[in-house]
């Protein structure tokens, strides 16, 4: 706040500085609603290109389930981890935020490797997404997923500075607010991928 | 690979005349430009108080300058087509050969749906939404600025095709097996999808922002039903990008898969799908147009109400028709493939809930007849522009319902009719909306009304030129004509390509009025002043402010009553009234952060369409590193103070009791 704004009564002025937290998670929450419909389309060309494979491997012949449900145990723990996380960070304990968002972190991490070693072996046996339509669209709405998780990575390394350095004021609390409705979005998406990608491919 | 990856001298067309003098043209604007900002010692202010600001009228403002600037584009684009098809019939070659014809007419529609219609909407919205809902601001005033930014990167994108190597020859529907790689291994493509991408990101941004505004700041007492008309038809438009846009972005990055790392979502090879691609780009397409238009039927009905003094007939009935027009645009989409060959049923079911959509749309003409009925309708340029639609746009959805029948679509697809019909609707519709509205929120934005005569001419040669433009359109569509021709060789053909050019002519001449308009306007804007800040005697709470707007727009968030918020205060007597003192107001400070956001992630798009791969990841990274350097600056916000408040209303309400006596 500049030196200015130190001459006012900031209690006077409460009811016209609308709660500006509130707005930024309802914003961000409609802005994961577009992203989700991002994940739709995706979703909904993976459908109509499945069986498109172009003479090559099915979804039968490359899903490893057992391998996938140890990634997908992954995310689902990073997910419970980073709630208790929030609820370190609602009780402004630094020291657990910093801790949960930490584990948090590897199993997030841990998940991405899974998968990176799942492409890359994918494209070792010149199953890349080059090879058909289906492999395109498994690689794109996989990756695409991958992709958000990466960044979702990157926004939790900015956040564990800030706390370390800043402490848990509103704007950070709220910043990890948005943060885990991210994390915990892309949870339900993931399930979502699992499901339709892997289960009902190996089936 | 190159440092420069593909691009090279060979790059720029200088075997191109035509492209040789737009460069010539383009740089000696510049320069011109450059030098009188120099001249005049403009730089600081243009960057302190336009760029960097995170003032939504200012943004709307430059929002609307981009689309002027980009109609002035997409209409050159227009006469050449014209002109090129008046000559080149019965076998000539005309002047413009196939591969330069294609770029034209792929910009033509890209800029005037995307870089003209869109900021030109987002415009209006971004100067008055936030006045019409009692807002000082909207919710996220740094996003608002990195939205404009991020439009502005996809026009400057698209406008640097024509400097280095080419624009897409697709279409600007980019369909694939044509826009992928085997058929268009230029660079052409990727300026539409990277164009698009980043331009689609930032109306993706401005959505949530104005529903956040919409939802969570509206003055006490405004319940949703008591919103301005205007603000909701955005309101439902805003509903419409944040569940549309998605779907281009994410078929756009499929067609960058496919181009760039040899993806098969649309090949013809590999078990791509090219009707994927076709679907999905119209499951946005469609919405797109509603987008377009919804805001302008807003901007009408503001009008309408205005003007014939009366409250809007049917107030109600008009949010929920513009509800049931949004939903409804969501489950029409295949209409513009009824050819791809779905069953029967399928057609019959698109068919019908095309023809359905008339129904709330008849609804809001019925609305708007029923208010002038028994009105005093004054006549003036917002009001011409209004009528003119009323006319026109009920041709063009008539001609719609028409299209709508599947068995008329497999006669008339990609057929002239077919342009004819969405001109019809999308310039009598939208752009008809949006000059009405630039007339009519001209003296709120920039303290000056408009010159009547100028407008006035510029509204006849307009309407007269697009009948006179398109209506040949629909002959010719009958007579077999189809779509991206770049010659012909039928004798009946040729008299309505002449008339079409001399009707496009005649618009060209309704754009000239509008600039000599804008010049004589400012050359009398002493006489033109807007003392009152409420001009034409508006209804809604933007004419309570002054003109331009304070910086705050409101010193003190008023109480709402009523739908016409703004007469019902005038009603009540409390208005123009300088409070004894004035609490501070506490509002956003500029930032460098959304332009320079601009800059790099241009440079991001550029290096990505011509592989330049390091100044990719330049770009990239820079852009993530501006935006968490803004995040975590303490410096955003500061407060009004009373004094300066107490000073400024003061200043208002002496002008405004002045314009009232005169």
């Amino acid at each position: 706040m500049s030196t200015v704004s130190a001459q006012i009564d900031t209690k006077a002025v409460s009811h016209e500085h609308h709660d500006a937290s509130g707005d930024t998670i309802f914003g961000f929450w409609l802005y994961l609603m577009t992203d989700c419909l991002l994940f739709a389309s995706f979703f909904a060309t993976y459908a109509v290109l499945f069986m498109n494979t172009a003479g090559g491997v099915s979804g039968k012949d490359i899903f490893e389930l057992d391998f996938v449900a140890v990634e997908t145990a992954a995310l689902l723990i990073s997910s419970i981890t980073f709630g208790f996380a929030m609820i370190a960070a609602q009780g402004q304990k630094k020291g657990w935020t910093l801790n949960w968002l930490l584990i948090t972190f590897c199993l997030g991490a841990s998940f991405i490797a899974m998968e990176l070693y799942e492409f890359t072996h994918l494209i070792e046996h010149g199953n890349g997404p080059q090879g058909s339509a289906f492999l395109s669209s498994f690689f794109a709405l996989v990756g695409l997923h991958g992709l958000h998780v990466t960044a979702g990575l990157i926004w939790m390394t900015v956040m564990m500075i800030e706390v370390a350095r800043r402490g848990l004021g509103n704007a950070t609390v709220t910043r990890l607010s948005c943060l885990s409705l991210f994390w915990h979005f892309l949870d339900i998406i993931w399930i979502c991928v699992f499901t339709v990608v892997y289960l009902m491919g190996a089936m | 690979m190159s440092f420069l990856g593909k691009l090279s001298i060979d790059a720029i067309p200088f075997h191109e005349p035509i492209l040789v003098f737009t460069m010539g043209a383009i740089a000696i604007g510049g320069i011109a430009l450059f030098a009188l900002i120099t001249k005049y010692k403009k730089w600081g202010v243009l960057w302190t108080e336009w760029i960097t600001s995170v003032d939504h009228k200012r943004l709307g403002i430059m929002y609307i300058l981009l689309a002027l600037v980009m109609l002035f584009r997409g209409f050159s684009d227009a006469i050449m087509m014209r002109s090129q098809l008046a000559l080149a019939t019965s076998g000539a070659p005309g002047y413009l050969p196939p591969e330069h014809y294609d770029q034209i007419f792929t910009a033509h529609g890209v800029i005037m749906i995307i870089f003209m219609a869109m900021p030109f909407m987002v415009g209006l919205m971004n100067i008055i939404l936030p006045l019409q809902i009692g807002a000082r601001d909207v919710a996220f005033p740094f996003l608002n600025n990195l939205s404009f930014w991020l439009t502005a990167s996809g026009a400057i994108l698209i406008n640097m095709s024509l400097i280095f190597g080419e624009f897409a020859k697709t279409g600007w529907v980019a369909y694939p097996p044509l826009s992928e790689l085997t058929f268009s291994p230029g660079v052409g493509v990727d300026y539409y999808i990277w164009a698009l991408q980043i331009s689609g990101l930032g109306t993706l941004l401005t959505s949530v922002n104005f529903l956040v505004t919409v939802l969570k700041m509206r003055a006490p007492g405004m319940t949703l039903m008591k919103m301005p008309i205007f603000t909701w038809t955005c309101t439902w438009a805003n509903i419409l990008i944040a569940a549309s846009f998605p779907i281009l972005t994410a078929v756009l990055t499929m067609l960058t898969l496919d181009r760039y790392l040899g993806f098969h979502f649309f090949t013809n090879d590999g078990g791509g799908n090219a009707m994927m691609y076709i679907n999905l780009f119209w499951a946005w397409g469609h919405p797109e147009v509603y987008i377009l238009v919804l805001p302008a039927f807003g901007i009408f009905s503001e009008i309408i109400s205005t003007f014939t003094s009366k409250r809007l007939f049917g107030y109600t009935s008009m949010v929920y028709a513009s509800g049931a027009i949004s939903i409804l645009g969501f489950i029409v989409w295949l209409h513009h493939f009824f050819t791809m060959g779905s069953s029967a049923n399928v057609n019959a079911f698109f068919g019908m809930m095309t023809m359905v959509i008339a129904v709330p749309t008849g609804v809001k003409l019925f609305n708007w007849l029923f208010t002038i009925y028994r009105g005093r309708l004054r006549i003036t340029v917002p009001v011409l522009w209004t009528l003119g639609f009323m006319v026109t746009f009920t041709v063009g959805g008539m001609t719609g319902v028409l299209l709508a029948i599947p068995g008329a679509d497999y006669v008339l697809h990609n057929s002239l009719f077919l342009i004819a019909h969405f001109h019809n609707t999308i310039i009598g519709g939208a752009v008809f909306g949006y000059l009405a509205g630039f007339s009519f929120w001209f003296p709120k934005a920039m303290g000056f009304k408009l010159n009547e005569r100028w407008g006035k001419g510029a509204f006849w040669c307009w309407i007269i030129g697009f009948f006179v433009a398109f209506m040949p359109l629909y002959v010719l569509g009958f007579l077999g004509m189809t779509r991206r021709l770049n010659h012909t060789n039928n004798p009946d053909w040729n008299i309505w390509l002449y008339i079409a050019m001399v009707g496009a002519v005649i618009i060209m001449f309704g754009i000239i009025c509008q600039v000599i308009q804008l010049y004589v306007s400012f050359r009398d804007r002493e006489a033109l002043d807007d003392k009152t800040g409420d001009p034409w005697n508006g209804h809604t709470l933007e004419w309570a402010t002054s003109s331009p707007p304070q910086s705050y727009n409101f010193a003190e968030i008023p109480h709402i009553d009523d739908i016409d918020a703004w007469t019902d205060m005038k009603e009540k007597g409390q208005v123009y009234q300088t409070q004894a003192s004035y609490e501070p107001i506490h509002m956003p400070k500029n930032t460098t952060a959304g332009v320079f956001m601009g800059i790099t992630l241009t440079a991001f798009c550029f290096a990505m369409i011509w592989h330049i791969w390091w100044l990719a990841i330049v770009g990239l990274v820079g852009g993530i590193a501006v935006f968490i350097q803004r995040c975590y600056s303490k410096y955003v916000d500061f407060y009004v103070q009373p004094q300066e408040i107490l000073a400024t209303e003061k200043a208002h309400n002496l002008s405004a009791s002045k314009g009232i006596n005169a």
